[in-house]
């Protein structure tokens, strides 16, 4: 992780002295965690950056080969804190695409709550946290109001408000009930007043526009060039979106629009969060109005999922099946067959690549983490702009370092 | 004609393959060839968006042939379709151009593959340990390295008060 000054590029420019070093990071307030840049400046300019990553790798792979499918969601969760029901779905998705499980409708529609929520839950820390780096506080403290609502429901759900591990292969941990349909309900029915208070303060605050407007352009062919998926890619014209373009989960069933903008500086991509929670809004509105009765799991018999406390208590069956399949190697097993399935995530496609080799357990469990890709694009958007728009494009790109250093 | 069918019309030979899994479609093709595959995905079947490269280490893999697979995600972003294209690669010559040409975005991508597995992409125009620290010497996502490491932990140098 060491770094020499003759890394920093332009190879014309490391002669002139004038040029300065800084070193941003790896525990400075605007980075909120540990990521550390190393800056070239001309004055206050910026010459060139080097990010230097690895600060909180914790080898999470590594720990996917190790422990079960159901297992490893813990540790996904942990990935992209900021929305981890939504690593969740994404990795169960991946595992059920490799061992052939077919979800029921309601699980489906539930997870796409989730989901959208998450993506709610995204966006708001981004935009707040966005708006905190240039010195606007309420914002702030109005967007965690609602992700305050968020936490209880996942709360409700599972009994975890940060870490949920909701999620099983083949269904859910428990099933939900009107409750918490209600909840959800009047969450979404005072999110748009929400989302208009957010956007009264910011979206025509001329310090705010003026820190953002033209600042960290990223070009159509640029997002493409550099690999880069959701809503960064979208704010700079690329029209792709995993929920219309491979429906997954519910998402076919919906009206919801995919927002994009041609803009491709910071304000596009603020813009752009603002009107995608708007939208995911929609969707769960939807699918709360929709939501399918009938089992949230599938049937025990198929070994995937862990049968009902009833049934394990109450017949020996039950039991027999629960302990099939929590022993090593007695319940589903993986295909020896590797496959790649991706989600459409807040930050962008966030993939899992899984080998199997006829366990319980992955053979290799790769993470395909948007923050990490969009990360290696910074150096580019920052280059010719001044010290103070590093935070302004860093809370732009919405960077994660537990899912960037895994 | 389905990409699939122009790459096997293009890519014949001992070493390609292809093969599907349920909406997987993967084309198996010889190390040496990888630049020549990948152009040919990009320039004439529109496949501009590379989603990701990685790599498996093959050592206690079920009937394997060869010790690393290294698997490039790619994805057309006008017709949404995906392709996988994979190839193999064995002691000592872990090996592979790099794709950083065509790609920017694989850039970290490669550097990712080289400090987990130790393969090499010749041509890349920095590639060293990103995740891992610099000193670090071995892979760790290779099959032979243990889940608890190599003492690492154990033999991290810790600066006392008394010493600072």
């Amino acid at each position: 992780m060491s770094l020499q000054l003759s890394e920093l590029s332009d190879a014309e420019s490391q002669d002139q002295e004038y040029l300065w070093t800084l070193n941003f990071g790896p525990q400075h307030p605007a980075t909120h965690t540990t990521l550390r840049l190393m800056l070239k400046l001309d004055g206050e300019t910026i010459v060139g950056a080097v990010p230097d990553i690895g600060y909180l790798h914790s080898g999470f792979e590594k720990l996917g080969e190790d422990l079960d499918f159901n297992q490893y969601v813990t540790i996904v969760d942990r990935m992209n804190y900021i929305s981890p029901v939504a690593n969740e779905i994404a990795w169960i998705h991946a595992v059920e695409k490799l061992v052939g499980v077919t979800i029921t409708p309601r699980c489906k529609y539930v997870r796409t709550i989730f989901a959208e929520l998450m993506r709610i839950h995204d966006h708001l820390l981004c935009v707040g946290a966005a708006a905190l780096d240039l010195g606007a506080f309420t914002p702030f403290l109005y967007a965690f109001k609602q992700r305050e609502k968020i936490y209880d429901i996942c709360e409700f759900a599972s009994g975890q408000r940060f870490h949920s591990s909701y999620m099983r292969v083949g269904g859910v941990m428990y099933d939900v009930d009107d409750k918490w349909i209600a909840r959800v309900r009047a969450f979404v029915a005072g999110f748009p007043a929400a989302q208009a208070e957010i956007t009264r303060l910011l979206t025509r605050n001329r310090i705010f526009m003026s820190r953002l407007r033209g600042v960290g352009v990223l070009s159509r062919e640029d997002a493409i060039n550099y690999s880069c998926s959701g809503p960064i890619a979208r704010a700079s014209g690329v029209v792709r979106d995993l929920r219309k373009d491979e429906p997954y989960l519910a998402y076919p069933d919906f009206d919801f629009k995919v927002i994009c903008s041609n803009g491709g500086d910071c304000y596009s991509r603020y813009m752009m969060r603002m009107q995608e929670m708007l939208e995911s809004n929609k969707i769960i509105e939807q699918a709360l109005e929709n939501l399918p009765s009938g089992p949230i799991n599938v049937d025990a018999e198929g070994r995937a999922i862990m049968p009902g406390k009833q049934e394990v208590y109450q017949s020996i069956e039950g039991l027999i099946r629960h302990f099939e399949t929590i022993i090593p190697n007695r319940g589903f097993l993986a295909p020896v067959e590797e496959i790649y399935a991706a989600q459409e995530t807040a930050n962008g496609e966030l993939g899992y690549y899984i080998v199997g080799h006829g366990t319980i357990k992955a053979y290799r469990a790769r993470t395909r983490p948007p923050s990490y890709i969009h990360f290696a694009v910074f150096p580019h958007l920052i280059k010719g702009h001044t010290l103070s728009d590093v935070v302004a494009v860093l809370g732009s790109l919405n960077i994660i370092a537990a899912e960037l250093d895994r | 004609m389905s990409t699939i069918e122009r790459l096997t019309q293009r890519f014949a030979g001992e070493g390609y393959s292809s093969s599907r899994f349920r909406d997987n479609t993967r084309f198996d093709i010889p190390s040496q060839s990888l630049v020549d595959v990948l152009t040919f995905l990009k320039s004439d079947c529109g496949f501009d968006l590379l989603v990701d490269i990685t790599a498996v280490d093959l050592l206690e893999y079920p009937d394997a042939r060869n010790r690393f697979r290294v698997v490039y995600a790619l994805a057309n972003t006008v017709t949404a379709e995906r392709i996988y294209v994979r190839t193999h690669l064995d002691e000592p010559e872990l090996t592979l151009a790099s794709v950083v040409p065509m790609w920017l975005g694989a850039d970290w991508m490669e550097r990712e593959v080289f400090d987990m597995f130790g393969i090499r992409f010749a041509g890349h125009p920095n590639l060293k340990r990103i995740l891992m620290p610099e000193e670090f010497t071995a892979f760790p996502l290779r099959k032979d390295y243990p889940l608890r490491g190599r003492g690492e932990r154990h033999n991290f140098p810790v600066i006392t008060r008394a010493e600072s």
